[in-house]
């Protein structure tokens, strides 16, 4: 049971903290758009500074981890720099071209029914699931 | 009363992927391994955020305007072109390589800086390559 109590309960912090975020500010919580508007976006305080303190949020909340859970699975070691920067190359170039990752296509997506996040999320979880299957 | 806001859903979300092990890659990469030792737990993580989610949507559709700002600035296209396709492959492969994806990522630079700033570091290279080639593609 607590195997999937930790994954619902932590399911439900984010569809909260997505859904609060759209009632309150009327707009997408994509972790990745947040991230590009942070760096990239025209200055100002609502399109610079409020996504810098979202993602700052996000890394305090995420640093929570192993206090809050009793951790089943243990970090890998380190891993080799060339696959971590590929990985994050094609992360951050990929989610820009298709509008969207994990948070904007796969959660606040699908939840508001829209066609092209439930395409781009199919899409992203095939070719991941084929990565994982030629890696490993 | 917005950045207090923001601040607090900055949070949440943060908690939300450490309390369902989504900011360990090893996690997710069990999770995307389903011809493999297949772990399956985050099925939940993204059922549970949906249900929660369907139901935000449910409210703002009865809803004018959000609390805090004039307009919903929600997308409404419905098109599918080659950059939503192409763009969404070449970050599934790069998710399904570490096992991060954005926020996760994020999370990795307290949690395993080592690989945190590696990647992280790349996907702001990443997302910066698109924002020049995108600015020069308007100008033409």
């Amino acid at each position: 049971m607590t195997d999937i109590l930790y994954p619902i309960l932590g399911g439900l912090c984010i569809g909260l903290s997505a859904s609060i975020y759209l009632l309150a500010t009327g707009k997408i919580m994509g972790i990745s758009g947040l991230l590009s508007q942070a760096l990239f976006g025209p200055p100002g305080m609502n399109t610079k500074w409020l996504p810098l303190i979202f993602l700052v949020g996000t890394v305090v909340g995420g640093a929570s981890y192993g206090v809050l859970t009793h951790q089943t699975v243990p970090f890998p070691d380190p891993r080799s720099p060339l696959l971590l920067i590929t990985s994050g190359l094609l992360v951050g170039y990929g989610t820009r071209l298709g509008s969207g990752c994990t948070s904007g296509h796969g959660v606040c997506g699908i939840s508001r029914g829209s066609i092209r996040s439930l395409t781009a999320t199919a899409i992203f979880m095939v070719t991941a699931i084929l990565t994982v299957m030629i890696t490993k | 009363m917005m950045i207090l806001i923001t601040l607090f859903c900055g949070i949440l979300f943060g908690v939300g992927l450490a309390l369902s092990q989504m900011t360990n890659p090893a996690v997710v990469l069990g999770f995307l391994d389903i011809f493999g030792n297949w772990n399956p737990s985050l099925i939940f993580v993204m059922g549970s955020a949906i249900v929660v989610g369907v139901i935000s949507y449910a409210i703002k559709n009865g809803r004018q305007a959000p609390w805090l700002a004039k307009n919903w600035s929600v997308p409404t296209h419905t098109h599918i072109d080659a950059k939503l396709v192409i763009g969404s492959a070449l970050f599934g492969i790069g998710w399904g390589l570490s096992g991060y994806c954005p926020g996760p990522g994020l999370t990795a630079l307290v949690n395993n800086p080592q690989e945190g700033f590696y990647f992280i570091g790349a996907v702001i290279i990443g997302s910066g390559i698109f924002y020049i080639q995108n600015k020069r593609l308007a100008k033409a």
